[in-house]
């Protein structure tokens, strides 16, 4: 039932949306893990972002995928906390600090060790439009306990302009997500935060959307 | 319906210059060389042509509809790769919402409407919506993009689609025998233009915006334009022989500065492509760059001539 009224609303709407009215430009699309566990780490810009990293399988690897989501947005009412839990079927992310810090991923934990794929926004929140923010280190803890786990930077761009923070109204405008190659298994974090935000900025560079005049 | 056995006479005539065109690509192929782009290309020819038979098939208000979507995916992809102002969020939502209100105005008939839409209540109104939010920074590059890109993309475009309300007065073929002249005798203007620029290009012309563009080419794509202009004329057009010469000419020449025009902004921005939509081609834009400016005036020219 769960899996069910998620494959029919990414169906009928979500990958209409993404790929007729707001119409996307995939790059690398062979670079998306076809099997066993792994993390996506995107840049993050748009309400869009999920649903259209979610958008790049195919419906039967829906029930697979598992976006880390921040639950004082994705949990504030119950039927937000509804959409998100039986729709989306996020694993919320509590960022206020009510639940002590060594636990505050167990639940990412379990979804790699059931060998999910997990969508991660790194920067932590939803960013300036088309700007990329500083990366966070939590998902270094969990490659680095997951080691089959692959790590797959994705970059995207121009979502942020179809429906930026604080917009409701969604204009379409073409956008390009540009998916790189499974990341280097780096045991200290520095070198692996370094080698992240690297390929970021390199995927950055094979975008062709405009840029912003103000 | 069924379409008149003219048009589908020159849609087996394309039919056979497209197999033709694989079979040339595979005989180079067997010479050891890389294909990949110009068979990508050839593959895209295939597709699009099924497309266009297919909007025709259907009828003329589906393919009107269809130029409709064509003007959407042109705009959209210019919009995209072009600076705009993070303000211009809902200036440009106004700007999409113009598109279906001017395919309406084509699809009824509505010739006043369709005349001045874009180019005056569009261009007053998008600067208008602007001026309320109150961003004066860039303020005139900004009402001017958008409003070039309306008039471009949309209002140039559209003009293919009036054609089909322009039905040929002595015959019973309906205006898609005139909307399939000019598809046809734009594309193959920059068909022509490349391969003639390819066997014997040598002298550039334009050289600071399309450094692969050559005078040897620009003529022999004239040349050759006009000549299957001269030899369709006839079969789809009420045009006299002097008069298909002139729009045999007119197309070549104009799809020649669209291309560029279009090259001219790609060379600002910086980019190759203006999207990946059409293998091999690029985006959309890539592709209808020539038609922007024919479209336009293949229709006043046979407006003016005979209606």
């Amino acid at each position: 039932m769960k899996n069910w009224l998620k494959v029919l609303f990414f169906a009928l709407l979500v990958r209409p949306i993404v790929f007729f009215i707001i119409g996307l430009n995939v790059h690398h699309k062979k670079n998306l893990p076809a099997e066993g566990s792994a993390i996506l780490a995107a840049n993050h810009n748009s309400h869009l972002d999920t649903l259209v990293l979610m958008s790049l399988f195919p419906l039967k690897q829906l029930y697979r995928l598992r976006p880390v989501a921040a639950a004082d947005y994705f949990m504030k009412n119950r039927w937000v906390r509804w959409f998100s839990l039986r729709v989306l079927n996020i694993i919320p992310l509590h960022r206020d600090g009510s639940i002590p810090k060594e636990s505050l991923l167990s639940e990412c934990h379990q979804a790699l060790t059931d060998g999910d794929i997990l969508i991660l926004f790194p920067e932590g929140s939803r960013g300036k439009p088309e700007q990329l923010g500083e990366f966070k280190k939590g998902i270094f803890h969990l490659a680095n306990a997951h080691p089959t786990a692959k790590v797959i930077p994705v970059f995207t761009y121009g979502l942020g302009k179809s429906l930026p923070k604080g917009e409701k109204l969604l204009v379409p405008f073409f956008s390009d997500v540009v998916i790189g190659s499974p990341l280097d298994q780096h045991n200290d974090s520095q070198t692996f935060m370094t080698a992240l935000n690297q390929q970021m900025q390199q995927l950055a560079k094979q975008v062709n959307t405009g840029r912003i005049l103000d | 319906m069924s379409l008149p056995p003219v048009i589908l006479q020159v849609f087996a005539g394309i039919y056979g210059l497209l197999t033709l065109a694989s079979l040339v690509c595979y005989g180079i192929s067997l010479k050891q060389r890389d294909v990949t782009e110009l068979k990508q290309r050839i593959v895209s020819w295939w597709v699009m042509v099924s497309v266009i038979l297919a909007c025709f098939a259907l009828g003329e208000g589906f393919t009107i509809a269809a130029i409709g979507v064509l003007s959407y995916l042109a705009f959209k992809e210019f919009v995209s790769i072009i600076p705009t102002r993070r303000t211009d969020h809902r200036p440009i939502f106004w700007a999409y919402i113009a598109i279906p209100i001017q395919f309406y105005w084509i699809y009824i008939g509505w010739y006043g409407m369709f005349i001045i839409f874009i180019p005056l209540y569009m261009m007053l109104f998008i600067p208008m919506r602007m001026v309320l939010i109150g961003n004066t920074k860039q303020f005139t590059v900004a009402a001017s993009t958008i409003n070039w890109l309306l008039l471009l993309t949309v209002f140039s475009l559209g003009h293919m689609a009036f054609l089909v309300q322009l039905p040929v007065n002595d015959s019973a073929l309906p205006g898609l025998g005139l909307v399939l002249f000019l598809l046809l005798l734009t594309q193959f203007n920059d068909v022509a233009q490349f391969t003639f620029g390819k066997l014997f290009g040598k002298n550039k012309v334009l050289a600071t915006v399309s450094p692969k563009k050559t005078i040897e080419g620009l003529l022999g794509g004239i040349l050759a334009t006009t000549l299957l202009a001269v030899l369709l004329a006839p079969l789809l057009t009420p045009l006299s022989l002097t008069y298909s010469i002139c729009a045999g000419l007119l197309i070549s020449l104009f799809g020649f500065i669209g291309d560029v025009s279009i090259s001219a902004v790609k060379r600002d921005l910086g980019i190759k492509d203006a999207g990946s939509m059409i293998p091999g081609h690029g985006g959309v834009l890539d592709r209808v760059d020539s038609l922007i400016f024919t479209a336009p005036l293949f229709f006043h020219f046979i407006r003016y001539l005979h209606y």
